[in-house]
């Protein structure tokens, strides 16, 4: 296999990359021993601290915060998608009244940070008498701002089909609604469907955010467990292992859908391929956020 | 707009902290992320095994559990004792890392294959054709999704509120404490970042447009 940096390697560099294999192997070994050894040593894996998992009432609850987190991310999810399919179409209108107030709106909700639009309308809001609650604090803030990233995903997609297609619809006779109904949009959403689950992970690891407002999510019912210490002698360790495992078991579910997607998409003949690595770099661009 | 005339120092001094939390952690993250690369397109499989798994378990693992991580579970360990602020700029940066390496790795794969075996052919060596051919080029496709990995450091920088580590994000407490209004407090907050990031927003979208190759 030749590689852009590397060569096909000879029967030197066969014997070098062997050692450099066992050396590696040594030194991550050496990690998670060292790792390992420290959670011994500080008895992170005692009975006591690991008699949480078999309380029903904690179990319940446990339960009861991925229902949360997960249904903070559906009803979020929702609202992304119609904020952002909304003002995609706002942003790609004709008319300049139109497109000119979108664009600033995506533009601004795309440069706050989450964290102070939850504290402003968690916090911010009852000053002027509106009181939300912690969930509907979390939910506006990840439409508005997942929103505004979703708006300009569709938009990209829409304005990375070749100009052909939507020239040779409007020479049919189709109307603007139709162009884009019948033409555009299915094929900027096959191309997009990746993109568009990978902010939709970026979503679902958004919720955690709401511990910050008290939002009872799974993070939260982690630092409440695992800051026991009457019961439990402060299990943290176990529990952010397990919270950490059940994120990153949603997450990789959410992203291995994307891949199945984007397999099934690339068997679709009504596709267009392209060559570019324009879609990659979005997905890059898109989704490095909390 | 008194909010923000009264407390003009507080707004300064804790943006001024958001900023040195962003200039260290980019700093931090960009060597660490750029190892990770390295790590990521090596020829040895298990070096490849090695970095994959760290981009794949810190880019799944929400930004809020690594700072939960370092903050409230690290210490039980008693390896080091670590300020929380400390802590907070470890947090962004192994986080920030995971971004980091991929886009520097998909930068390296945009490169096509034959670029490196033509300079190969031609007889260069290997750091003449890292330096001269593949980097380069690299680069340009690097730069914007780089700055928007930045850009959302900045932002994340303000996670650090729920933990103590004074930054911008923290002055809502302040203001509440002194019993300010809060809700145009933070108003003044988000414009404030909207001036610091529409900078650099404008800045990638025309390093965007002026460095795209054309192949």
């Amino acid at each position: 296999m030749s590689m852009v940096l590397f060569d096909v390697p000879g029967p030197k560099a066969r014997v070098r990359h062997k050692i450099m294999a066992v050396v590696g192997i040594a030194a991550a070994l050496a990690a998670i021993a060292y790792v390992v050894m420290r959670f011994i040593a500080t008895d992170q894996f005692t009975a006591r601290r690991l008699d949480w998992i078999n309380y029903k009432q904690i179990q319940l609850s446990l339960v009861e915060a991925i229902g949360n987190t997960l249904s903070a991310f559906g009803v979020g999810a929702v609202l992304a998608l119609a904020f952002g399919a909304i003002f995609a179409a706002a942003r790609l209108s004709d008319h300049a009244w139109v497109r000119g107030p979108a664009a600033v709106i995506v533009e601004i909700f795309r440069a706050i940070p989450l964290v102070i639009m939850m504290f402003f309308f968690y916090y911010g809001l009852p000053v002027a008498g509106v009181k939300l609650s912690a969930f509907t604090a979390v939910v506006v803030s990840l439409m508005l701002y997942n929103g505004s990233v979703l708006a300009e995903i569709f938009r990209a997609g829409i304005n990375s089909l070749p100009k052909g297609q939507s020239e040779a619809a409007y020479a049919l006779g189709m109307r603007k609604t139709q162009v884009m109904t019948f033409v555009l949009l299915p094929q900027a959403l096959r191309a997009m469907l990746p993109t568009i689950i990978s902010q939709l992970v970026v979503l679902l690891k958004d919720t955690a955010l709401g511990f910050l407002i008290t939002f009872e999510e799974l993070l939260r019912w982690g630092t409440r467990i695992g800051g026991d210490a009457v019961n439990f002698g402060r299990p943290m360790i176990s529990v952010m292992i397990v919270v950490a495992l059940i994120y990153i078991g949603l997450c990789l579910l959410l992203t291995w859908f994307a891949n199945y997607l984007e397999k099934r998409n690339r068997r679709n003949k009504k596709v267009i391929h392209r060559e570019d690595d324009k879609a990659e770099m979005l997905v890059l661009t898109s989704d490095a956020n909390a | 707009m008194s909010v923000l005339t009264n407390n003009l120092d507080l707004f300064l001094r804790l943006f001024g902290q958001t900023l040195q939390l962003f200039a260290i952690s980019a700093v931090l993250s960009l060597v660490l992320g750029t190892l990770l690369a390295a790590l990521r397109v090596s020829p040895v499989p298990v070096f490849r095994g090695i970095g994959a798994t760290y981009v794949t378990v810190l880019r799944n693992t929400p930004l809020t559990l690594v700072f939960v991580f370092f903050l409230f579970a690290y210490p039980l360990l008693e390896i080091v004792k670590i300020e929380p602020y400390t802590a907070a700029v470890t947090a962004l940066s192994l986080y920030t890392a995971a971004f980091v390496c991929e886009v520097v790795r998909s930068g390296i794969n945009t490169v096509p294959v034959g670029q490196a075996e033509a300079s190969r052919a031609l007889g260069l060596t290997f750091t003449q054709m890292l330096g001269n051919v593949v980097l380069p080029q690299a680069l340009r496709s690097v730069v914007p999704p780089m700055t928007s990995t930045m850009i959302a450091l900045l932002k994340n920088t303000t996670v650090a509120s729920g933990f103590a580590v004074p930054q911008a994000g923290s002055i809502r407490d302040a203001l509440s404490e002194q019993g300010d209004n809060v809700l145009f407090g933070l108003l003044w907050v988000a414009i404030g970042f909207v001036v610091l990031v529409m900078p650099l927003t404008y800045v990638q979208q025309v390093f965007e447009k002026r460095w795209s190759v054309a192949r």
